[in-house]
């Protein structure tokens, strides 16, 4: 990232019950790696976890692992709770084994589109796909 | 002989402790009224009588004079932070480990009407948290304008966002505040630091508050009134905990001491989870935490005791009828120089300490909270697991006067039905039978290994 420009901060983190942090430190490596301020919250982070750290650290945003398969449910809300506590803009990405099984991904991110997330990502995404969308959406031209 | 006079300015007391420093004895102990609105010296003056007789009449040349005090209502403060479970939780436990009464606790921005509440509570000191360093700057700064125009509360420690610390600083000092900028007490989401806030306060303390709280007299004869009674308590248990260069601690431990106003809870333990398949999450855990229950007191507070209790449950602990036990606190609330004078009193004296003993710690221990997955149950721990904590050490006027401490302090012990809640389950029991704490507090300032021998002298198993 360029020198002048403020160094974008990210929260991460697994959410729900879900206990796979292998490419929750993947993440947290490359992310950081590419010149991201990353504040991991790490496996078995709840919604207001995601909310708070956002909070405190002035986030520019959210990136929610899902992997064991109950995405949907508990990315539910999260939207919502951003927008009551005042942080409603932050931009938010999810990406994992969102649902169970392969189902159509258009079907599946149709879904979490509409639940309010910016991006969302099928299985065996790259994490450099979501650093260049993440330099793109914020208005970096140059790359790492 | 080098000796060491140790005071502690209480609210209603004032305790002297005697202490050969060599041998690590203590040779005297005596009380006296706390005198603060007239001249705090004659309560301290009177204590030293009591001693005298020890040192054939005429008091010796004490090398060591130092105190510790909780007089005039104590170190005053309020914690202001953004999230309630982040920043603002950080600056309570800075407060609290700094030995003060906390009144109060704010999170996010201040509003009219919270600000009343401080103004009212009109707190000696104000600690002012919110953000991570390099995070959120708005509500810091709200709060610091709202601050500005506080009538109470001249003095102000800012303890958050070191990106907004300078400008929070100007907008207080142009208000004419005093105001100290400290480092952050998050300065990372997952990294809690609030020593350099505790040691701020302690400075405060001794520059300024001393002065306020009418201690000043004092100094001329002693060295110095170097901290708040419950900083004192938590500065002897780090000492036992951690040990000096030249002689080690007992290691991990917790304290209930049990005042006639508060019950207060300090653990010196890392309190990571003991089992596996257990994920801790929340705000790290201070090694030296301190917790305080308001409203669970011998006297001054024993009628929140009641009231949270419930008569019923007191009365079935106690063995005698509810109207008894009503009335015999009752009784000790409206004068609480009141000891129990029979068997009966005895058994609610000693009901009302186990209760406070077991709330406490209830409060103060970490929780298991189970999650439900595909893969069956997981578990998640807040706070801290004390489980495994090896000592279990029984401080406060009740204890200490007790015919049967062991009583009181089971209170405190893990229980069976309530397996979620991580309090200690099989320490060694200790007392601190001749209420030394606070003195130990104060001569780790300056003869740290004199200090831990006398604590491990006194403190003993029960
Ligand atoms: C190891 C493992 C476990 C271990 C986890 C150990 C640990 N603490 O990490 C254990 C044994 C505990 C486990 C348990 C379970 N597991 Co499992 N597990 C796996 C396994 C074999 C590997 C996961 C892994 O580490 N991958 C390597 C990392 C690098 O890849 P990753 O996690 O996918 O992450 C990368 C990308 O997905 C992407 N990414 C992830 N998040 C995001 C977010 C964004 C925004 C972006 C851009 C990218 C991105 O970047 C990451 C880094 O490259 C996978 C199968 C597989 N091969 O993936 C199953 C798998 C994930 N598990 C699965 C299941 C079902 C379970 C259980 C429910 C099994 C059960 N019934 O008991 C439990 C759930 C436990 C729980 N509460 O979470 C299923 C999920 C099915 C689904 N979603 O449809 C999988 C896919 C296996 C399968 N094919 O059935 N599991």
């Amino acid at each position: 990232m360029e020198e002048e420009k403020k160094q974008l901060t990210l929260v991460l983190g697994v959410i729900g019950a879900d206990v796979h942090a292998v490419g929750n430190r993947i993440l947290e490596y490359a992310l950081t790696e590419a010149g991201f301020k990353v504040v991991n919250i790490g496996v078995m982070a709840s919604q207001e976890e995601f909310i708070n750290a956002a909070l405190e650290t002035d986030a520019d945003a959210i990136l929610v692992s899902s992997l064991y398969g109950h995405g949907e449910i508990d990315c539910r809300g999260l939207r919502e709770k951003a927008i009551e506590a005042g942080i409603g803009n932050i931009k938010m990405y999810v990406g994992g084994n969102l649902v169970v099984g392969k189902q159509d991904w258009a079907e599946v991110e149709k879904k979490f589109l509409a639940m309010g997330f910016d991006r969302a990502y099928p299985p065996g995404t790259m994490p450099q796909q979501a650093i260049d969308d993440l330099l793109r959406d914020f208005g970096f031209t140059q790359k790492c | 002989m080098e000796l060491a006079l140790l005071i502690d300015f209480g609210s209603t007391y004032t305790k002297v402790t005697a202490v050969d420093v060599e041998s690590a004895e203590v040779i005297a102990t005596a009380r006296g009224l706390t005198t603060v609105e007239t001249s705090i010296l004659e309560g301290l003056e009177q204590a030293l009588e009591g001693i005298k007789p020890h040192f054939a009449g005429a008091l010796p040349e004490f090398q060591h004079r130092l105190a510790c005090s909780s007089a005039a209502g104590g170190l005053r403060m309020v914690a202001i932070g953004l999230v309630k479970e982040l920043t603002a939780e950080a600056a309570r436990q800075a407060a609290l480990g700094a030995g003060a009464r906390v009144l109060g606790v704010f999170a996010h921005q201040l509003t009219a009407a919270e600000m009343e509440q401080i103004d009212a509570g009109c707190p000696d000191i104000i600690l002012l948290a919110g953000g991570t360093d390099g995070g959120n700057r708005d509500t810091i700064l709200h709060n610091a304008r709202m601050l500005a125009a506080a009538r109470c509360g001249s003095t102000i420690i800012v303890a958050g966002n070191k990106s907004a610390a300078e400008e929070v600083r100007d907008i207080l000092v142009q208000a004419g505040k005093d105001v100290r900028v400290t480092a952050n007490v998050l300065p990372e989401l997952n990294k809690l630091n609030v020593e350099p806030a505790r040691e701020t306060i302690r400075r405060t303390f001794l520059e300024k508050i001393v002065e306020a709280k009418g201690l000043r007299r004092a100094e001329r004869y002693i060295q110095g009134v170097l901290m708040p009674t419950p900083a004192a308590v938590l500065n002897a248990a780090k000492l036992l905990a951690t040990g000096t260069g030249e002689e080690p601690g007992w290691g991990q431990l917790v304290i209930v001491d049990i005042g006639g106003a508060t019950t207060d809870v300090h653990s010196l333990a890392e309190g990571y989870p003991t089992r596996s398949g257990v994920t801790f999450k929340g705000l790290p855990e201070p090694f030296a935490k301190r917790t305080v229950e308001g409203d669970l007191g011998m006297r001054v507070s024993a009628l929140s005791l009641l009231e949270t209790v419930g008569a019923r449950k007191l009365a079935a602990i106690a063995g005698r009828p509810e109207e008894e036990v009503i009335s015999y606190v009752h009784a000790v609330h409206d004068n609480v120089e009141l000891l129990p004078a029979n068997e009966n009193q005895w058994k609610i004296d000693t009901a009302m300490a186990r209760v406070a003993a077991d709330l406490a710690m209830e409060r103060h221990a970490g929780t298991l909270e189970t999650a439900w997955t595909p893969m069956g149950a997981m578990y998640i721990q807040h706070g801290k697991d004390l489980t495994r904590v090896p000592y279990l050490i029984g401080t406060g006027g009740v204890i200490v006067n007790h015919p049967n401490p062991r009583e009181i302090l089971q209170g405190a012990l893990y229980r069976q039905e309530q397996p979620t809640i991580l309090r200690p389950q099989t320490p060694r029991m200790m007392l601190d039978k001749d209420y030394i704490l606070a003195a130990v507090g104060l001569l780790a300032e300056v003869k740290p290994t004199a200090a831990l021998r006398l604590a491990k002298k006194y403190i003993v198993e029960i």
